[in-house]
């Protein structure tokens, strides 16, 4: 997921060409107070005007207890945005009133009610604590992401390289999203010039079992790939585990092996998640 | 005696020699250099020496870039001296020279002839401060038109980091470095050698003989001591930087597979790139893919940067042909490296010439402010009307190497790159093959053949059009330039005919 300053044209207008999956136009924290209003009327057009292909369109409204939060969730509804990012998500509550706001502009504009979807970033340390009942406080999240530097601020540190400090909300962040069946989204890497470094925080991400990582400049999409998409001896291994199980259902048998070893259901569930990915990264070559 | 059927050899043989007919030189090499040989005493007994008359044609180079000191020095003494009427061919003009609108507005100057302008002239120029058209010429259409006879110049001023007191100069000294040092004399060599009367202006006098030169002592007349030719720092910006600009990357990867998909990415290709922040990450790229493939290139030509002189350390280039030095790397390259030759204008680009180094090129790749869907390309005027650019060699080397492709954003801010058609004609739709934006590639229908090889190769080859079209959805359609019907600029084509003109911009105010 690509962020993207909601002030500024140039990055706005050809934010798709460049290959990340998701696009967060932000009005929230890269726009400055006096900016709001020319942030929002310019992300409207943006969305309303450009063709982003097949990128899924995110936009992170400012927080929803002052006016501009909610006079971005009227203009981004009606610019049909896909998502709607919510930004220091502390509690469920917060999570439901965006819902309900969402449902009444929905009704407003004569949308179908609840097609606009909703991400929750948690950005403290009761945000945190609270985050298995915030990933399922409503229908309409698709995901939970952690945004790191308000919340090591919060827990009184700072980034480290290792990033060990980040280790529980992380973990907290993603048993939350796997127990309510939404995605989980790492925080951004600030230090764009740092590509050996920023290589490590993916790889590390993705151990830990996250979908996705948050970036902010396009230099840092191609490390994401190359280490999100399963190799070609993974996608292998994949392909012949989906084998081993259509042959054993046309012998209608019951245990499945492969190469001797027992094929059991963790093991089908990542193979299909392997060449999910592998689709997704179009390095699947087309199937029989 | 009779020298036997002397009629035979009239022509050749001048009849018996007498002791008339040998002189004797009885001064030392130290004596001759002690006395300054060719060195004269002011620029102002040079200009005298050579028979500047009012209305003749002078000569500059501009290997400088935006440090020189030369043009300007030599037009306010020349102004000074009360000259009128000349006309000023220049290989190319840039910002610092700026000084030249006062001498056209007095009459010192009265036509000029060069690759390009830019800043503060070439604004001055594009609302109309001649009375003559510009002529603007590529560098090899430069040197055509030079070495027929066509562009005759009467005196040609060449700042030279070295020289000796015979007048071998050149553009860095292999053992007395000033400093100052400007890598290949390319454009100054064809002028020293056509012009009619040569002055070297120098600041660094060094023993004879200095070598190796790019302008030997035949070529030169008259040698005159400076203080400063130049600002080191505007004459040579240090080791040239990659680009971090995420767009120029991806057009740069995209001209790669590009490269890689023509055909022409084999053992031995010959390839030219550009100092511009797209050229040098092409660079940079195809040089992991000749590392990854064991391709070598046989040689690089063209405008020098340190890339290229990289790849050439690394054995990825065997040779270099440098017509311009671009970067402090590529001169220290020229100065120290055995297979990196310095060669003319003419050696590089001119039509004229059936050798021409540009016909040698498999590759090159170019920029462009703009171009149209008939594959035209305008390096020259910007979308303003306003002249702030240069042909350089674009013309030649898109008419003599295999491949041409020109890399660009679809659009610059609010600008769109790819249009119906170009505000000026430089370089013919005819001579540029490929097109490489951040948002597609497109072929010209010409090489329908190279189009289907791209897109076999999985390419995103695009119709022009619909590049156009996508321009114009994002930054729309602008209101047309109001121009006079004053023609302030001629632009010619490689060989002399004339490709299109540049009419003068309506001032608002």
């Amino acid at each position: 997921m690509m962020f993207i300053p909601g002030n500024n044209p140039a990055m706005i207008k050809d934010a798709y060409i460049y290959g990340c999956d998701s696009i967060m136009f932000d009005l929230e924290d890269s726009v400055s107070p006096t900016e709001k209003d020319a942030a929002r009327s310019l992300v409207f057009h943006a969305l309303t005007t450009i063709d982003y292909g097949d990128k899924e369109l995110v936009v992170r409204v400012n927080a929803l207890d002052t006016p501009v939060g909610i006079a971005d969730l009227e203009a981004m509804v009606r610019a049909h945005i896909q998502v709607v990012r919510l930004p220091k998500t502390e509690s469920p509550e917060d999570v439901v009133f965006c819902d309900q706001q969402l449902t009444r502009i929905e009704k407003t504009i004569g949308v179908k009610e609840g097609s606009t979807g909703m991400m929750a970033a948690v950005e403290s340390a009761q945000g945190v604590l609270n985050a298995p009942s915030i990933a399922k406080a409503s229908t309409r999240l698709i995901g939970i992401a952690l945004g790191a530097e308000d919340y090591v601020t919060d827990i009184h540190t700072t980034r480290s390289p290792e990033g060990i400090e980040l280790l529980f909300a992380r973990s907290m962040i993603l048993q939350a999203a796997r127990a309510a069946g939404i995605a989980a989204l790492d925080t951004v890497y600030s230090d764009v010039n740092n590509e050996e470094g920023f290589r490590k925080e993916v790889a590390l991400i993705k151990q830990l079992g996250f979908d996705g990582k948050s970036i902010i400049n396009p230099r840092q999409i191609q490390p994401v790939v190359e280490i999100f998409t399963p190799s070609q001896k993974e996608i292998e291994k994949a392909l012949a585990v989906m084998a081993a199980i259509e042959e054993a259902h046309k012998k209608g048998s019951g245990v499945i092996s492969l190469n001797g070893k027992m094929v059991d259901r963790p093991i089908v569930l990542r193979a299909e998640r392997t060449l999910e990915l592998a689709r997704a990264a179009k390095v699947l070559k087309q199937e029989a | 005696m009779e020298i036997p059927q002397y009629q035979e050899f009239k022509n050749e043989l001048h009849g018996w020699y007498t002791d008339e007919n040998a002189h004797k030189e009885y001064p030392t090499l130290h004596d001759r250099e002690q006395s300054g040989n060719k060195i004269v005493s002011s620029l102002e007994e040079a200009i005298r020496l050579c028979g500047l008359k009012d209305g003749m044609t002078i000569s500059f180079h501009h290997h400088f870039r935006n440090g020189d000191y030369v043009l300007n020095m030599v037009m306010d003494t020349i102004a000074g001296m009360g000259f009128k009427n000349l006309t000023l061919a220049a290989s190319s003009l840039i910002d610092i020279h700026r000084p030249l609108i006062g001498h056209i507005r007095n009459g010192v100057v009265r036509r000029i002839e060069t690759s390009g302008m830019r800043g503060e002239l070439g604004d001055e120029i594009s609302r109309g401060l001649m009375g003559i058209p510009v002529v603007f010429r590529s560098h090899g259409g430069r040197a055509a038109a030079i070495e027929s006879g066509e562009l005759p110049i009467d005196v040609a001023f060449l700042g030279a980091p070295s020289c000796d007191a015979f007048g071998n100069a050149n553009g860095y000294s292999r053992d007395n470095d000033t400093g100052v040092i400007c890598g290949s004399m390319g454009y100054a060599k064809l002028d020293a050698q056509y012009a009619r009367k040569v002055i070297i202006l120098t600041d660094n006098i060094v023993p004879f003989p200095n070598v190796p030169f790019g302008i030997p002592e035949s070529d030169v007349d008259y040698i005159v001591k400076v203080v400063a030719i130049g600002d080191p720092q505007g004459i040579m910006s240090g080791a040239t930087r990659y680009t971090k600009n995420p767009k120029e990357l991806m057009i740069a990867q995209s001209a790669c597979d590009v490269i890689e998909a023509s055909g022409l990415f084999k053992d031995g290709f010959s390839m030219q790139m550009g100092s511009g922040g797209a050229s040098l990450a092409v660079a940079r790229f195809l040089r992991d893919r000749m590392l990854r493939d064991n391709i070598k290139a046989s040689f690089a030509l063209g405008g020098i940067t340190g890339q290229i002189v990289d790849m050439h350390m690394e054995g990825l280039i065997k040779k270099i042909l440098d017509v311009q030095s671009f970067d402090l790397d590529a001169a220290n390259s020229l100065k120290n490296n055995r297979m990196h030759q310095q060669i003319s204008a003419s050696y590089y680009a001119s039509p004229r010439n059936n050798g021409s180094a540009v016909n040698q090129l498999d590759l090159v790749i170019l920029s462009a402010l703009e171009i149209d869907v008939g594959f035209n390309v305008n390096v020259l005027v910007g979308s303003d009307g306003l002249i702030r650019g240069a042909i350089g060699g674009h013309q030649d080397t898109a008419a003599g190497a295999s491949i041409s492709i020109i890399t660009c954003p679809l659009t610059r801010g609010r600008i769109a790159s790819v249009v119906d058609k170009v505000g000026c004609v430089v370089t013919p739709g005819k001579t540029v093959d490929v097109i490489v934006t951040d948002q597609g590639v497109a072929v010209n229908p010409l090489r329908k053949e190279l189009g289907d090889r791209l897109k076999d190769a999985g390419i995103h080859v695009v119709d022009i059009g619909e590049l156009r079209d996508k321009a114009l959805k994002l930054v729309g359609t602008p209101a047309p330039i109001q121009y006079t019907d004053k023609v302030v600029g001629i632009v010619t084509y490689r060989d002399g005919s004339v490709i299109d003109l540049v009419r003068q911009v309506k001032d608002n105010e």
